[in-house]
């Protein structure tokens, strides 16, 4: 079977092969210029795309589920940013914040989305596409910018914090609505979905040691064979039970904790890395370039709007810490970026076949905050008046 | 020792900080992979850093034994210093030397010189440390004595040398 497919594997293997060298090109040159790689792998897939210069036959099997895995470990990866302690105390001191990151920031989305007409789902889903930070953009700009000491970055982090336990309520709901059940339905599914969230939550953190037990190996291919293996069987399950697969990843990754937790999370890394980047190549890939002048504007002013509301709730995050003017604006222009989270709920709406502008904007809108967030941020410091 | 301030930092780790008596804020933000930042916080905008030094955990190994090596050797000068005053000596006892021969105890050393003898040597080795009064100034023997700079050399003019005529 192999040696009649062989010149299959060779040409797979050349068109592979040429993808990640282009990739690395791309990241190279993003992180040269200071900026994330999400854009420039956006903007190649949307240069191939349908529509743009160049459509080579890519659509093949392996590169599809190659992108599904990396939606799978991006939330795998979320879900082991955080210890279940730091989410429930994030939770307990800093709710006031939260909510009003999700007021300010998803409320932009639901209105441009009512304004354009669309359907109630696409409508949800675009208010999570403008409430998610980019907590891999940003966690690389502060440490490229030398923040992470600063005074207000754990303002910053909180907020992180907030929107990754909003994630494990908003996913399953999404998920839920997406399956398309009737209200009655839908309304017991997401209860359901939802006691899974808090069952799983309360797991990690009162039986996390026995999990970290089972999965604990001494060497680094057991343990990430195990984590991998083990997250994409729940993740395979919850698409099933039309939960998502993404929610399922997400979970375990919670549910992970301990000193696992960090050893996982760099095991798994430079996997996400390379599955990422196929899924953002792929979902450029699938944006029709017909669609984008259309988007155009509704993304610029929505990137305009939820950039200032983001700022806003950075700024009212590290006023809590009591630091001054400059400080308070540097937490809230970190927090502008917008990138990975956001495309992966686009994507989202793409798998189940809603409103086809979605995607358009929601790559158009990325690709602007995935840039403008980190410019902004470098230069807080001359955009407010220095201290008294 | 001034107080140092702990703040977590989610996903990230702790960081520590305090203020020297230069009024310096200083910190060291330890990571959960086991890297650690020296913070060096600016002195125009206190919430931000002038300098953030990333050290691996073999870096800041080296650097807290430089800085540790440094406080040893300080406190080893500040020993040498209390002690300023006291000398010890080793005498190669001379066999014409007045006390050659005789016990401690009829040198009377102590009433003579001052300095206490704490040790005896002889050319095989051996030693006495702690000599009573029966022991005896032999030849062959080097005396250990600790006292005033003149007491020893008090010693040494009994010990030392030819006993004058």
């Amino acid at each position: 079977m192999l040696a009649a497919a062989s010149g299959d594997v060779a040409i797979a293997f050349i068109e592979l092969g040429a993808i990640m060298v282009g990739l690395a090109v791309l990241a190279r040159a993003s992180d040269r210029i200071g900026l994330s790689p999400i854009p420039a792998y956006l903007l190649a897939g949307l240069f191939f795309g349908e529509g743009g210069v160049a459509a080579p036959e890519l659509s093949s099997d392996f590169l599809e589920l190659a992108g599904e895995i990396g939606v799978v470990l991006l939330l795998l990866t979320l879900g082991l940013e955080y210890t279940p302690d730091e989410l429930t105390e994030g939770a307990r001191a800093s709710w006031r914040a939260g909510l009003l990151d999700v007021a300010l920031n998803a409320l932009p989305g639901v209105v441009a989305g009512l304004l354009l007409g669309w359907s109630a789902e696409a409508i949800l889903l675009l208010g999570g596409v403008t409430y998610i930070s980019s907590s891999g953009v940003i966690a690389k700009v502060l440490s490229d910018l030398g923040r992470l000491g600063n005074r207000e970055t754990p303002a910053v982090l909180t907020v992180l914090v907030l929107e990754d336990l909003a994630m494990a309520v908003y996913l399953p709901c999404v998920a839920v609505i997406l399956a398309g059940r009737s209200v009655g339905e839908g309304a017991v599914s997401i209860i359901a979905a939802l006691t899974l969230v808090l069952v799983v939550l309360m797991a990690a953190m009162r039986m996390g040691r026995h999990l970290t037990r089972i999965l604990h190996a001494r060497t680094d291919e057991a343990l990430l064979l195990g984590v991998l293996g083990s997250t994409l069987l729940v993740a395979g399950v919850a698409q099933e039970l039309d939960v998502s697969a993404a929610v399922g990843a997400f979970l375990v990754g919670i549910a992970l904790s301990g000193p696992l937790q960090a050893r996982a999370a760099q095991l798994v890394t430079p996997l996400r890395d390379l599955f990422a980047a196929v899924f953002f190549v792929l979902f450029g890939f699938s944006i029709d370039l017909g669609s984008l002048p259309s988007v155009l504007l509704p993304a610029i002013a929505l990137a305009v709007v939820t950039a200032l509301t983001k700022i806003a709730t950075g700024w009212y995050a590290a006023r809590g810490l009591g630091v001054g003017r400059r400080a308070r604006m540097r937490a809230g222009t970190a927090l502008v970026a917008r990138g990975e989270f956001s495309i992966v709920i686009a994507g989202l709406a793409l798998g189940a076949g809603l409103e086809p502008e979605l995607g358009a904007l929601a790559g158009v809108y990325v690709l602007l905050l995935a840039i403008a967030g980190p410019i902004l941020t470098r230069f807080a410091d001359h955009l407010v008046r220095s201290e008294v | 020792m001034a107080d140092v301030r702990e703040t977590k930092l989610p996903g990230l780790g702790v960081r520590y900080d305090f203020t020297t008596s230069s009024g310096q804020t200083v910190g060291v933000l330890v990571h959960r992979t086991g890297r650690r930042d020296l913070l060096v916080y600016s002195r125009d905008d206190d919430a931000s850093c002038d300098l953030t030094l990333e050290l691996e955990p073999e870096d800041s190994q080296t650097l807290a034994e430089m800085l540790g090596a440094s406080r040893i050797a300080e406190q080893l000068a500040a020993v040498q210093q209390d002690v300023e005053g006291l000398a010890i000596d080793w005498i190669r006892i001379d066999p014409q030397s007045e006390w050659a021969g005789q016990t401690l105890a009829d040198a009377a050393v102590h009433t003579a010189t001052g300095v206490s003898v704490v040790a005896l040597i002889g050319d095989d080795g051996s030693a006495i440390a702690a000599p009573g009064a029966r022991d005896v100034f032999t030849a062959t023997s080097i005396a250990v004595a600790v006292g005033t700079p003149e007491g020893l050399e008090r010693l040494v003019q009994r010990l030392g040398r030819p006993a004058s005529e």
